[in-house]
């Protein structure tokens, strides 16, 4: 096993953004029970650091499958694709007018305390960032359009960082 | 699922010796030491029979120390030498400590950890929880009859990396090798989830004597895995106390008392508290140092009352855990009480209601932490048997940043990632032949340095000249299963290790603990000579034994003339072992790690593809069930 596989390979997946995230979570469980630093507690010092960096491997092999937005962006550093950073510039500007409403919306439940306003926007946001990864799953899997993808995924940046924006706006009413 | 198979590389088909390992409780108010005995975790007493030992130390003018209930039968007689809640500072510069003038100590400030005026010297909190950890040794030792291997020693899942630092260099000090530093909570869901053979997700709310913590946990069969982690490592019990005390001085109209006084009242306060666990009312008397009397009753709906503030400031980090792990509270199955500040009632009806659920309270919530310490020791240290195999992911509780421009925290490692993580950043020069540069670490979620705890500047040195920005230095940062960071870094264009220098901000140096080390070996009892020696002994046997185990399943991984080589070492140390010279044994020891890298990193790789060997045989029809549920998603 080459400690410099990829993520895919490291688990023996098929590289895809469609994945079967129980079966990933499985993977992720033997390999681990297998490299942890608590298998080795009493083993000798080169097994001990070699249990620690594999340990630390299969751990950022899973955050990066796991999470769908960093499962895309990480299809795309594979096939060697350059992203590009998710500034304003690059962006179409109806889409940052879009963003603009929402976040316009936010701000105003926020200072109101209006919680229940701020539920129903998370809950909008999750629908509507559940439907542009389901666009990005055919992109990315089926017609295999890198410069599209990037360009989804850049937006789904700015939609991720908006439902933190939210999340934090509900704790704040809370207390 | 299919059952995971566990296998451990270390494990011998052949019966081996029981490996005598301890978990210890190191708590702020009592600590305890435990072991498994007879397949059952047990908590290890004293000659008195006592589980306990009072997390109390009195030095002495000569130099000397008591410990324990010893020490806090003398609290009120010599204050100022008596160090209680020692936890509570450990890892701590002096500001960060609330209510000191409260206490009766002579703190000294200045940079870095805080240290105490005692009559037996300048002492670090290091030192006095050393003191605690070296008595628990003994009493292990005498108990189970032999030097230990080793001992896992558990930490408020909240503390930051200078307080775990902290606790690791205590015992050092102590001369107790430390298999794993490991969370409370984490700890009591061990002792409770193999007891209950529970399945799920489940809180542990941990409120100890001068700590708290949230930790939420997924569990299942043989997985013990942190979702998220929260808590406030200055808040506990001891603030119970301090509360009651000063109602005591407002409603018995008292002017700020001596500190014997004080001392007198805070005992009648900590009274009080566990009073009104089972009574409705308690009541509070003690003559002071000028013969006044106080008479006071404090009622259960008083004493809520006066502490509504702490117990629903425990509740925010709460919140914030069960947010960070993406779940509500309808998700979670059950709540593990633990921490004897838990026995109190206003504590048990705020998450009883915040969770809609009766709390579970079926484990003593003074033992749990030691047992779950103790079982999670005896599988370190390799005693397990088939079928007691589990395995435990653990999360760090505080972000990591570095410092950049302007003063702002750029995240490095967020809260609440699984360990062990890391993380590889690069820096260049912004000065033509700049050699040296200095790195800010952090921990702590706020966006200004200021606002975030320091942990420790680095500074590189050593980088090539070169002109501005040319230079590419690569700086990894890890985080070991134990919560540690450790720093490293490379220039990538010539390839050099730049060297580090760590100035810890509040913990402390490796020559502080060589200094400290050679101090209390003049007070100690045991004969520090003869106690490194056995040390280095036990080392080399567990090494011998890693060895064989591993030659016995893998000795095909290494070629004719490597598997000479590693024979002759094991020969060589086995004889070293038997002497008394520890140099000797030291050096064969290293032969024998040098000659077995490239083996261990062999039997890695096997293991490895090993996982799916089995797998492949094992779980196809699981998988392909998975695949097809994928498809349908």
């Amino acid at each position: 096993m080459d400690f410099n596989t990829d993520h895919f390979s490291l688990f023996e997946l098929p590289p895809g953004f469609r994945l079967d995230a129980a079966l990933l979570d499985r993977r992720y469980l033997e390999m681990q029970s297998r490299v942890h630093p608590d298998r080795f507690a009493s083993a000798g010092e080169a097994e001990r650091r070699l249990s620690l960096q594999w340990a630390t491997r299969v751990n950022e092999a899973y955050q990066t499958l796991k999470k769908p937005l960093a499962r895309a962006k990480y299809l795309l550093h594979l096939a060697a694709h350059e992203i590009g950073s998710e500034n304003n510039a690059a962006m179409p500007a109806d889409f940052l007018v879009e963003q603009m409403e929402w976040r316009e919306a936010v701000g105003e439940a926020r200072a109101a305390g209006e919680h229940h306003q701020l539920e129903h926007l998370h809950h909008r946001l999750q629908r509507e960032i559940r439907e542009r990864y389901d666009e990005l799953a055919v992109l990315l899997d089926d017609q295999h359009d890198l410069e599209q993808s990037a360009d989804r995924i850049r937006r789904l940046m700015f939609i991720e960082k908006l439902l933190i924006e939210i999340d934090d706006a509900m704790v704040a009413c809370e207390e | 699922m299919a059952l995971l198979q566990i296998v451990e590389p270390g494990e011998s088909a052949a019966p081996h010796e029981h490996r005598l390992a301890v978990g210890i409780d190191l708590g702020t108010t009592n600590s305890l030491v435990a072991s498994v005995r007879s397949g059952v975790a047990v908590v290890l007493r004293d000659e008195l029979g006592r589980p306990l030992l009072p997390s109390v130390v009195r030095y002495l003018p000569d130099g000397g120390s008591e410990v324990g209930y010893e020490a806090q039968a003398a609290q009120a007689l010599d204050p100022r030498n008596t160090i209680v809640s020692v936890k509570r500072f450990m890892g701590r510069g002096i500001t960060d400590i609330a209510n000191r003038e409260s206490m009766p100590y002579i703190f000294q400030g200045g940079p870095g950890m805080l240290r105490i005026h005692t009559a037996a010297g300048l002492k670090s909190p290091v030192e006095v929880s050393a003191e605690i950890l070296r008595t628990l040794r003994l009493r292990a030792e005498a108990a189970l009859g032999g030097a230990l291997l080793g001992a896992v020693i558990t930490v408020p899942a909240y503390f930051d990396d200078a307080q775990r630092q902290a606790t690791k260099d205590a015992a050092k000090l102590a001369g107790l090798p430390v298999l794993r530093l490991l969370n409370e909570p984490t700890a009591a869901a061990i002792a409770y989830g193999l007891d209950n053979a529970a399945e799920g997700v489940y809180a542990v709310y941990d409120l100890g004597g001068g700590t708290f913590d949230i930790s939420i946990l997924k569990l299942s069969r043989g997985i013990f895995e942190v979702l998220a982690t929260g808590g406030d490592s200055a808040l506990g019990g001891d603030d119970f106390d301090q509360r009651i005390f000063c109602w005591i001085l407002e409603a018995a109209k008292l002017k700020p008392t001596s500190v014997e006084d004080a001392s007198m009242l805070l005992t009648r306060a900590r009274e009080a508290k566990e009073y009104l666990t089972f009574h409705g009312v308690a009541p509070i008397t003690g003559r002071l140092n000028s013969g006044e009397v106080v008479d006071l009753r404090l009622s259960t709906e008083i004493f809520a009352e006066i502490t509504q503030t702490l117990v629903a400031k425990t509740m925010q980090p709460v919140k914030k855990a069960l947010r960070d792990a993406g779940l509500s509270v309808s998700d979670v199955k059950g709540v593990v009480m633990v921490g004897g500040a838990t026995r109190m009632p206003q504590v048990q009806r705020a998450v009883g209601e915040f969770f809609r659920q009766d709390p579970l309270n079926n484990l003593d919530p003074d033992k749990v932490v030691a047992l779950g310490a103790a079982t999670q020791a005896n599988l370190l240290a390799g005693n397990h048997t088939a079928g007691d195999d589990w395995l435990l992911l653990d999360v760090i509780p505080l972000s990591l940043g570095i410092e950049t421009m302007g003063g702002l925290v750029e995240k490095i490692i967020p809260r609440n990632s699984t360990i062990p993580t890391a993380r590889g950043q690069n820096f260049t020069t912004f000065r033509d032949g700049q050699t040296a540069l200095a790195i800010q670490v952090v921990q702590g979620e706020r966006e200004l340095v200021s606002d975030c705890r320091s942990l420790a500047r680095f500074e590189l040195r050593g980088i090539p000249p070169m002109v501005a920005g040319a230079a590419r230095i690569r700086v990894a940062f890890q985080v070991d299963a134990d919560g540690l960071l450790a720093v490293s870094a490379r220039e990538q264009i010539s390839g050099v290790e730049a060297s580090i220098v760590v100035k810890p901000s509040y913990g402390l140096s490796d020559d502080e603990i060589a200094g400290m080390l050679k101090d209390s070996l003049a007070h100690v009892k045991d004969d520090a000579l003869q106690r490194a020696l056995k040390e280095s002994q036990v080392d080399a046997r567990r090494l011998l034994e890693a060895v064989r185990a591993a030659l016995a399943t893998d000795a095909d991984l290494l070629s004719p003339a490597e598997l000479s080589r590693v024979e002759s070492d094991i020969v060589k140390l086995e004889s070293a072992a038997l002497g008394d010279n520890r140099r000797q044994i030291m050096l064969a020891m290293d032969d024998l790690e040098a000659d077995t890298k490239d083996f261990a990193a062999r039997r890695m790789d096997k293991s490895i593809r090993r996982a799916f060997a089995g797998r492949n045989i094992n779980e196809l029809g699981s998988d392909s069930a998975a695949a097809k549920s994928g498809e349908t998603a």
